[in-house]
């Protein structure tokens, strides 16, 4: 009861989503659908940071560690079944298995939160590294060939699931990534609204209370790094999906940089804001690159700045801090600020 | 015959050349409330950081029922029933007050249950008001509160106080005073504090360090009679 209460907002705007995402090829345009379905899919990249940045105070320098495994996890396996839905799923599998192993060293082994970051930007890099130079034919898992800096072309996209033959228009493409959007959302919202969701932020709060209050906080962050892991491979087996094409530049530091800026942009600590973030600065990046009147780092770069000096919180926290202080304006004696001001987006 | 509650033996840490708790013999009875005082950097909140897991001792142990604790971590420890308000505040400055008291109150106890704990503990703390307050913007008597409040909502067996009544009013301590002798009826609690009036409030049994080491450990009206403590107190004896 109450935890829909607190989810009605939520609900309603998926809802309004849904419809949106269902009924836009009816008037846009196939070009458009494309874009939209990789920004949908980068969307979901930027929720897995925002998840465990924002929630569980775990700053992953390396996201794109797990959304380059689940990419080529999904391409691999696709090319050998001949059918996407276990590809799907081995896409999540294989990041969660890394992500178990590599958080299972850096937080059991008490490593601090900076060498936190230090040590899965080097491990993207060393993924960067060993998948480039797997060129040739010696490095093939079954039919499939890494292909080493040229990347696997021709992945099969996503089928029907139970039906090999049936393969996905792009318009469905784009459904199932704009669903897949909502649901992780929502699957979050659930998750941060639940007593593990209060008790990662109190660990992110406060450490050491929390391990005197009988949490052992250590676990709590590898299952918070192992959910990320899962969103991210998710991510990339939605983003092969789109491109039928991966390479090793998935795991470049432009991308890990670019997931940080989406959620410092939109805003830490709530899950709309690394979706608007990573839309609006993705659909910027596009135009300016359509224009070519300028460099997008360049711009991307003048953004994060403004950013952090005059909207440090992001987009979201920022507008919900001017929608309550107008709330509790206009309604003088407002007994329901604090209990709305809980119930974070 | 009965096994003590809390014992140390011969407990002592050393950071580098200084040694902050030095061969501490301590033992606590169930249900006992003891007062621990000592001038400043006497080595009291290093004492209970042993005592909870978040440091552990260079030499001697400590026992909780019996049961070594000494290598354990703060997590395990309170799991076995201890509770620590520290010195300087530990709370989730970014959550509400009733927040901090409920995932206390969790870890032991349905969602559901936590909750109607957690409203009990507000009202007996008079936090209601303040219930949906951003711990962060409170004052620092107030935070006290809720740290003592998200204690008692985590229901230990035995309770340290690090400097409960620091930076509240006169009333806040002698209400403090009350709560304290209101918890001993059913827990035991070690209580460090430098406030002399508010130790003889509540005080029976004390126990003084100095320099790391037990000074004396007696009935209140003796050790606040004794001449060493009272040098230790005046800062004559530091030298030493
Ligand atoms: N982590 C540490 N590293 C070095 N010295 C410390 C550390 N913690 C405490 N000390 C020293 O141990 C002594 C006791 O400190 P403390 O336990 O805080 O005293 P009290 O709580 O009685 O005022 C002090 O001299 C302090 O400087
Ligand atoms: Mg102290």
């Amino acid at each position: 009861m109450h935890l829909l209460n607190g989810m009605r907002g939520a609900l309603i705007g998926a809802a309004i989503a849904a419809v949106a995402i269902l009924t836009a090829p009816l008037y846009i345009d196939l070009f458009q659908i494309m874009q939209l379905t990789v920004f949908a899919a980068m969307a979901v990249l930027a929720l897995s940071l925002g998840f465990i940045w924002g929630y569980g105070g775990i700053l992953c320098f390396g996201q794109t560690s797990f959304f380059g495994l689940g990419a080529y996890a999904y391409a691999v396996a696709a090319i050998n079944f001949g059918d996407s839905t276990p590809a799907i799923a081995l896409a999540i599998l294989v990041p969660v298995i890394f992500a178990t192993l590599l958080g299972y060293f850096m937080i059991y082994g008490g490593i601090s939160d900076v060498y936190l970051g230090v040590i899965t930007l080097t491990v993207s890099l060393i993924l960067f590294n060993l998948v480039n130079s797997t060129a040739g034919d010696f490095y093939k898992i079954g039919e499939a060939r890494l292909g080493g800096f040229n990347g696997i072309p021709g992945v099969p996209t996503f089928n029907l699931p139970g039906d090999p033959s049936y393969i996905l228009t792009p318009e469905q493409a784009w459904m199932v990534t704009g669903m897949a959007l909502i649901l992780v959302y929502l699957g979050l919202r659930v998750l941060i609204a639940s007593s593990f969701g209060r008790i990662i932020v109190a660990i992110r709060e406060n450490e050491t209370r929390a391990a005197l209050l009988g949490y052992d906080p250590r676990i709590y962050k590898l299952i918070t790094f192992m959910i990320g892991g899962a969103i991210a491979g998710l991510a990339g087996a939605l983003y092969v999906n789109w491109g039928a094409f991966v390479s090793p530049t998935i795991f470049a530091l432009g991308l890990s940089a670019q997931i940080i800026i989406w959620v410092i942009i939109g805003g830490r600590g709530t899950l709309i804001g690394p979706v608007i973030g990573c839309l609006l600065l993705q659909w910027l990046v596009t135009e300016i690159g359509a224009q070519q009147a300028m460099d997008a780092n360049f711009v991307l770069g003048a953004i994060l700045i403004v950013f952090v000096l005059l909207v440090p919180k992001g987009i979201a926290p920022t507008l919900r801090d001017l929608a309550m202080s107008r709330l509790s304006r206009d309604t003088a004696p407002a007994p329901t600020a604090d209990a709305t001001a809980k119930v974070k987006t | 015959m009965s096994v003590p509650l809390l014992q140390t033996g011969g407990l002592t840490i050393r950071f580098g050349g200084v040694t902050a708790v030095d061969q501490v013999d301590f033992t606590l009875k169930e249900a006992e409330l003891r007062c621990l005082i000592g001038p400043n950097g006497a080595g009291k909140s290093t004492f209970f950081k042993l005592l909870t897991g978040q440091l552990h001792p260079t030499e001697g142990h400590v026992h909780l029922r019996g049961q070594d604790i000494s290598g354990a971590r703060p997590h395990e420890i309170a799991r076995l029933g201890v509770g620590i308000k520290t010195q300087v505040p530990n709370v989730f400055n970014a959550m509400t007050v009733q927040e901090n008291l409920w995932i206390a109150a969790r870890h032991k106890h349905t969602p559901a249950y936590a909750t109607e704990l957690t409203d009990q503990i507000l009202s007996e703390l008079r936090l209601t008001a303040i219930a949906h307050k951003e711990v962060g913007q409170l004052a620092h008597g107030q935070r006290q509160w809720v740290e003592i409040g998200t204690v008692l909502a985590g229901e230990p067996e035995l309770i340290l106080l690090d400097e409960p009544a620091a930076g509240m009013t006169h009333e806040e301590v002698e209400r403090t005073a009350e709560l304290i002798q209101d918890i001993n009826r059913s827990r035991a609690l070690v209580v460090v504090e430098h406030d002399m009036q508010f130790i003889k409030m509540i005080a029976k049994t004390v126990t003084v360090l100095h320099q790391g080491a037990v000074l004396i450990e007696d009935d209140v009206s003796r050790v606040l009679e004794d001449a060493r403590v009272r040098d230790v107190y005046l800062g004559k004896g530091l030298a030493a």
